[in-house]
């Protein structure tokens, strides 16, 4: 049985058809739209690498069903900088070195870019820890992550005239 | 992961006629059915799909002055509805201490009641479980079982259910409403999930096909708000299970407490209600003494399950500090770390 599933993703509207309900959100992006930004870590929900935005909230895509997102809106890494000029959180996370191998790194940018979007954790430390403690970096660069996040609010608070994704 | 029919009905009744039959069940987010479904552990045939069934994903006042939560309204919505924290602070706390903001994102407040234990033996296809494998046994017991029951258990099955919502929620009398084949019916969320006995496999009272549309706390819940909170021991900082929990309310007048809710989680295979603790707290004067007191009753029937014993006392100390936290007041935010026992309370009643 065919699914035929319908995405705007980072703005263009994709139709794919889907010939097992199996496929994550995840293993779509990845393996049949070729957007292999989205990381898979570890593929149960647990280390955040395959964070995305869909309808405007960040979720783990990887415990997301594809067929059960018909006409979600996704917005993932390769959506996020305008042409050469990269996101606010890009450029923060490249200022304070918020990353080491990087291969986690794409989850934490958009983890990052749901939690500014929040407008919970203001400029407390200990509230982007916690905000950002669903996403693992086993290279350890959270020191690095957290400056960024707070740099990255900062700019964006500063009247920035960038819209957060 | 075995594969399944997909169905996505439009009503709930064409919902729970679809999920009578055999090996279906219900998809909502997802967040604990794919991982469990990605490990083999749950294996079911068909998915109904009611993650876009109309009117379940809404926060209704009711006229008693309660609140009555869609089953589909997701925890992040909920931890964030102001006038919701306002009146019941200590499920907000115990929402936020819960997961990570990814899966609060997505995962339902129907679904919270729903997830299955975390013990490793029931994760791992490979070892005897009793609630995975009705009859083949039980290797938690004698396994790696530090963080097991202690209260409840059976023979056949040690293991705990893992909600933190679902700690202040029994406390403050919430109720289930389900929907079935038969209609309409709701339980009281103190009687929803089963004990284990000789069926660790049969975990609530859901019939085949039966759906919870909703849950509901009742008004006189709100008049805790002022005095209510959630301690949860990790064994990290943040984004883990409770090793234990406890969520505590009280109703204080004066230097009394007039009426006092408590509760436990992390410690049996529902969350559990600690009427005898609540029994001592009524009337009494705030003080230290007493609190040590409800907690040695709320503790009363624990026995280890394994290498376990620890928890009989963390919980104790659980229970004091969740006292003593609430008797201090609501803190008018969500702590940065919210339920973290790491938090200070002023006055020397913490030095339990």
């Amino acid at each position: 049985m065919a699914f035929s599933t319908t995405l705007t993703v980072n703005g263009v509207r994709r139709t794919i058809q889907l010939d097992d309900p199996r496929v994550t959100l995840l293993d779509l992006l990845r393996e049949r739209l070729e957007l292999t930004g989205t990381k898979k870590g570890c593929d149960r929900g647990q280390c955040g690498a395959c964070t995305v935005i869909v309808d405007g909230r960040r979720i783990n895509s990887c415990l997301a069903l594809a067929v059960s997102h018909d006409g979600a809106e996704v917005l993932t890494i390769e959506g996020v900088a305008h042409g050469d000029r990269l996101h606010p959180v890009q450029e923060a996370f490249i200022a304070h070195d918020g990353l080491q191998c990087g291969f986690c790194t794409p989850g934490q940018i958009m983890s990052a870019i749901g939690l500014i979007q929040e407008g919970e954790a203001g400029d407390d430390p200990e509230r982007i820890r916690e905000g950002m403690s669903g996403n693992l970096c086993r290279c350890g660069a959270y020191q690095g992550i957290t400056e960024a996040v707070l740099d990255a609010q900062k700019a964006l608070d500063n009247g920035s005239q960038r819209k957060v994704a | 992961m075995n594969t399944f029919d997909y169905v996505r009905p439009a009503t709930l009744q064409e919902a729970i006629a679809a999920a009578s039959g055999p090996g279906a069940a219900y998809l909502a987010a997802g967040t604990n059915l794919l991982d469990l479904m990605k490990g083999g552990i749950t294996r079911p045939s068909r998915l109904v799909d009611i993650s876009r069934l109309p009117d379940l994903d809404r926060i209704d006042d009711v006229a008693d002055g309660g609140v009555r939560i869609g089953a589909l309204v997701r925890n992040a919505e909920l931890a964030r509805d102001r006038d919701f924290t306002g009146r019941f602070p200590a499920v907000a706390e115990a929402l936020l201490s819960g997961a990570s903001a990814q899966l609060r994102n997505a995962a339902t407040v129907g679904g919270n009641l729903l997830q299955r234990t975390r013990c490793a033996y029931f994760y791992d296809v490979a070892t005897a479980c009793n609630k995975r494998d009705p009859g083949s046994g039980c290797d938690a017991r004698g396994g790696d079982n530090r963080l097991h029951a202690i209260l409840g258990w059976s023979e056949s099955c040690i293991a705990t259910h893992p909600s933190d919502f679902c700690v202040p929620l029994v406390a403050l009398d919430a109720v289930v409403e389900i929907e079935g084949k038969a209609g309409r019916r709701e339980i009281p969320l103190e009687k929803f999930h089963r004990l284990p006995g000789d069926a660790p496999e049969r975990e609530n009272m859901l019939e085949p096909g039966e759906i919870i549309v909703a849950l509901r706390l009742p008004g006189e819940a709100a008049h805790f708000a002022a005095h209510a909170r959630y301690v949860k021991v990790r064994e990290r900082t943040s984004y883990a299970f409770a090793v234990v929990s406890a969520a505590a309310a009280l109703r204080v007048e004066g230097d009394r407490i007039a009426d006092a809710r408590v509760a436990l989680g992390g410690v049996a295979a529902k969350p559990w209600r600690a009427r005898e603790a609540e029994v001592i707290l009524a009337g009494a004067r705030v003080d230290s003494a007493l609190f040590h007191r409800a907690a040695k009753a709320a503790l009363a029937d624990a026995k280890p399950s394994g290498d376990n014993a620890f928890k009989i006392e963390l919980t104790r100390r659980i229970v004091v500090r969740a006292l003593s936290l609430a008797a201090a007041g609501t803190p008018e935010h969500v702590p940065a770390l919210p339920a973290s026992p790491f938090a200070t309370v002023s006055g020397d009643v913490i030095h339990a």
